[in-house]
């Protein structure tokens, strides 16, 4: 039994019963399975990360993000938050800030378009959860995490925080716009 | 210093206790008990907060008193009970004296001074950091400073365990190899110690960070070590239920492994490939190649995978095996329908198994596929998941155990008997649906750790689908009946614990060394079991049960890949 000792003292010559056997080799071949699935995304699939990552200041990074503002802003939202929305040209690169506790500025993108977007945080972990679509990626301070994405339908969309971040964390919450 | 060789024989069951181990093994037992009670109050506060309907605590509060639930449940109430556990595998299973019990009383209470300070540490306000306490979000240094007292009173426990492992050899208490339920809790040690180790390396730097001695912590690098120490310990966790899951099919059916070979080898590759699998709490951060986290979540975390799905049969077919041999063959399911639902041990043991197995593990695959990672990341679907690996999976293990333990480690009658009947369905049930619910909530987009998803008051709030809203509240009525659950735990133990009839019978004795030695082995016991299963598949009913998980899981695999699918194209 499991809690007295072994009859053998030589355990690992001992036969495989069938049932275990069959498991093993079933079970195997899954593994076997879902490890392709992961390169084979990366080939045949749209959904991947970029591992597209630099070292960077965040104030050379919110400069950076200054610039886009002032180049493609639209106009303000938010009331007394005045926070500004930019449009930028297709293909270009885009900065949002995350910070304790607000996303900045407002991206305004076209449906079928692709841009690259750099994520950073000025100080604390944060999490960039877009909704509905609910993609989820870490926004670490002092690294600059880029991605390429094309949004699919126009519409509005939120970016929420869901890396807890302090007292505030569930106040994080911004939007996102995709226009025709 | 002499050597204490008071032993005492139970009269049912013939394990002999080791006097200090038997009072060490009480008071880690007690420990956990206490800690359980605390993060079960907490669950109350996180419970009725998180539920909007009532959302009973202010944002402050209920991150403080959710950083505590995790630390309270994940940490204290499952390392004390695992201690205890590694002092039964060894003193107990081996019939030898414990090794130092010295050092294993001043590991006990490094163990407590540590779980103090770091509660205090939650309580003063400025330390609701959550459990994985993410620099640079800081917490004040008596935070870190208790993780790491508990952390080396665990290790030493763990040394102690092993230093016990040497004496019996030496003292030649047992014979051939060590029990499966020893073997497993030497895995659970081994990974305990790099475990802790990746711990230190992480914690004692960001204390000292804490208290200004360190200038700059690196966000990525603190994930990237804490991780090393999170996901092991969580394996920790489940090498030990695991190994209860054995010691239950024995003491209910007197089942034997159906290849000792293939279930040691199984907790042999935890050991090996589990480290690495942390990786996959790290899918979706930056600076870390895709090569780096296919790597480590498939090789690497599969064989981890593969392991747990060989325990998932055999333990399963063991009890299948033993149960067709006292005559229940009618059928593929007569050994599983016959079973003895109503002993709370049993039915621990059993939920344990097919919860873990198919809301936490097919949810934990899924989770750590780099692709699909993303629909998930911090959305409540990552607790969901959790809940149902280590509560209903280790936690409803533990309770399991301790209702074999109360008679034969406490010598007491079990109070309330009734109610102990019911116990583990309240509380396993519950909690699984809390997990299901959980999981819900976290497809359609509901973050974790987050005070409020309707975003009252603020310019862009963001409204989720009514379902997501409905499985809110769905998780909020089931948390209520799991905390009951483990409010009925709670009483049962503690009342008979403490008020419970004495169970006489022989006290301690001295014992020699010379007479502890084990008795030269009977004649081997024939080879495998033959002429009770069907079609040479000795444990069919459990071979069909592993038919339907595997089903279950390609489904839910590819379901989550056509998800994913449908999101924006990235790269």
């Amino acid at each position: 039994m499991t809690i007295s000792s072994t009859a053998e003292r030589v355990w690992w010559k001992e036969p495989l019963e069938r049932t275990e056997l069959v498991w093993i080799v079933i079970a195997l071949l899954w593994c076997l399975i879902m490890f392709f699935m992961m390169p084979y995304w990366h080939i045949y699939g749209q959904q991947n990360l970029a591992n597209e990552a630099y070292r960077a200041k965040p104030a050379d990074f919110a400069k950076k993000a200054e610039e886009m503002i002032a180049k493609y802003k639209v106009r303000e939202e938010g009331g007394d938050l005045k926070v500004p929305v930019v449009r930028p040209p297709a293909g270009s690169d885009v900065y949002l800030v995350a910070q304790l506790w607000r996303w900045y500025p407002i991206l305004e993108l076209e449906a079928g378009k692709s841009y690259r977007i750099h994520l950073m945080s000025m100080d604390w972990l944060h999490g960039f959860s877009l909704q509905p679509e609910n993609i989820n990626i870490q926004v670490h301070p002092g690294y600059d995490h880029v991605l390429t994405v094309t949004p699919t339908s126009p519409g509005t969309y939120s970016i929420i925080c869901n890396e807890y971040c302090g007292v505030n964390h569930h106040t994080m919450a911004s939007r996102l716009y995709v226009v025709k | 210093m002499a050597v204490n060789r008071m032993f005492r024989t139970c009269p049912t069951t013939g394990l002999l206790f080791h006097e200090p181990a038997e009072k060490l093994m009480r008071w880690n037992a007690v420990a956990a008990a206490v800690s359980l009670l605390l993060g079960g109050i907490l669950a109350i506060g996180v419970v009725l907060t998180r539920w909007q309907a009532v959302h009973l605590l202010p944002p402050d509060m209920f991150y403080q008193v959710l950083t505590a639930h995790g630390l309270n449940m994940l940490v204290f109430w499952i390392i004390f009970f695992e201690m205890a556990v590694l002092y039964f595998a060894s003193s107990t299973l081996l019939r030898c004296r414990l090794a130092a019990p010295n050092m294993a009383w001043a590991g006990f209470w490094l163990m407590v001074t540590g779980a103090l300070i770091n509660n205090y540490s939650v309580l003063r306000g400025d330390s609701s950091v959550m459990f994985t306490s993410y620099a640079p979000m800081g917490a004040h240094p008596t935070f870190y400073l208790g993780l790491i007292l508990f952390a080396v009173g665990a290790l030493i426990a763990c040394f102690v365990f092993f230093g016990t492992l040497v004496v019996a050899r030496a003292e030649r208490t047992y014979r051939n190899s060590v029990p499966l339920v020893t073997f497993g809790a030497i895995t659970a040690a081994i990974i305990a110690v790099f475990t802790i180790a990746a711990g230190a390396i992480i914690l004692i730097p960001t204390f000292l960070w804490s208290v200004g001695l360190i200038e700059h912590i690196d966000s990525l690098m603190y994930r990237t070590v804490w991780w090393a120490f999170g996901h092991s310990s969580q394996q920790i966790n489940v090498a030990a239920h695991v190994s209860v899951w054995y010691a239950v099919a024995a003491i209910v059916f007197g089942a034997k492994p159906m290849s000792e070979k293939v279930s040691r080898t199984a907790f042999l590759l935890y050991i090996l490939f589990l480290q690495l699998a942390s990786a996959h709490h790290l899918l979706a951060d930056p600076g870390l190649t895709s090569n780096w986290k296919i790597f480590n979540t498939s090789y690497a975390m599969y064989l981890a995978v593969l392991a747990s799905m060989v325990h998932g049969l055999t333990v399963p077919g063991s009890i299948e095996v033993a149960q067709r041999a006292k005559g229940y063959t009618q059928g593929l399911f007569e050994w599983l329908r016959k079973a003895p639902w109503g002993n709370p041990v049993f039915s621990s043991m059993f939920m344990s198994l097919v919860g873990f197995g198919f809301l936490g593990g097919i949810s934990g695959v899924m989770m750590g596929t780099e692709q699909l990672n993303l629909i998930i990341h911090n959305t409540l679907y990552v607790p969901g998941h959790f809940h149902a690996t280590v509560v209903v999976g280790t936690t409803l293990a533990f309770m399991g155990l301790t209702y074999f333990l109360i008679p034969v480690l406490f010598r007491r009658e079990l109070a309330f008997p009734a109610m102990a009947k019911w116990q583990p369905y309240v509380f396993g049930l519950g909690m699984s649906a809390v997990a299901l619910f959980l999981m819900g909530a976290g497809t359609l987009g509901v973050p974790r750790r987050h005070w409020d998803m309707s975003f009252a008051g603020n310019a862009f709030p963001h409204e989720f689908p009514g379902a997501a809203w409905l499985m809110m509240g769905a998780a909020g009525i089931t948390g209520l009946v799991a905390i009951v659950g483990g409010g009925m735990y709670l009483l049962i133990t503690v009342w008979s614990v403490f008020l419970g009839k004495r169970i006489v019978g022989p006290g301690f004795e001295h014992v020699r060394a010379r007479d502890g030695v084990a008795a030269a082995p009977a004649r081997p016991v024939a080879a495998a079991v033959t002429g009770y299963g069907s079609a040479g598949m000795v444990a069919p009913g459990t071979f069909t049960l592993a038919m339907v998980f595997l089903v279950a899981f390609v489904l839910y695999y590819f379901i989550n890949w056509k998800y994913l699918s449908t999101v924006w194209p990235l790269k």
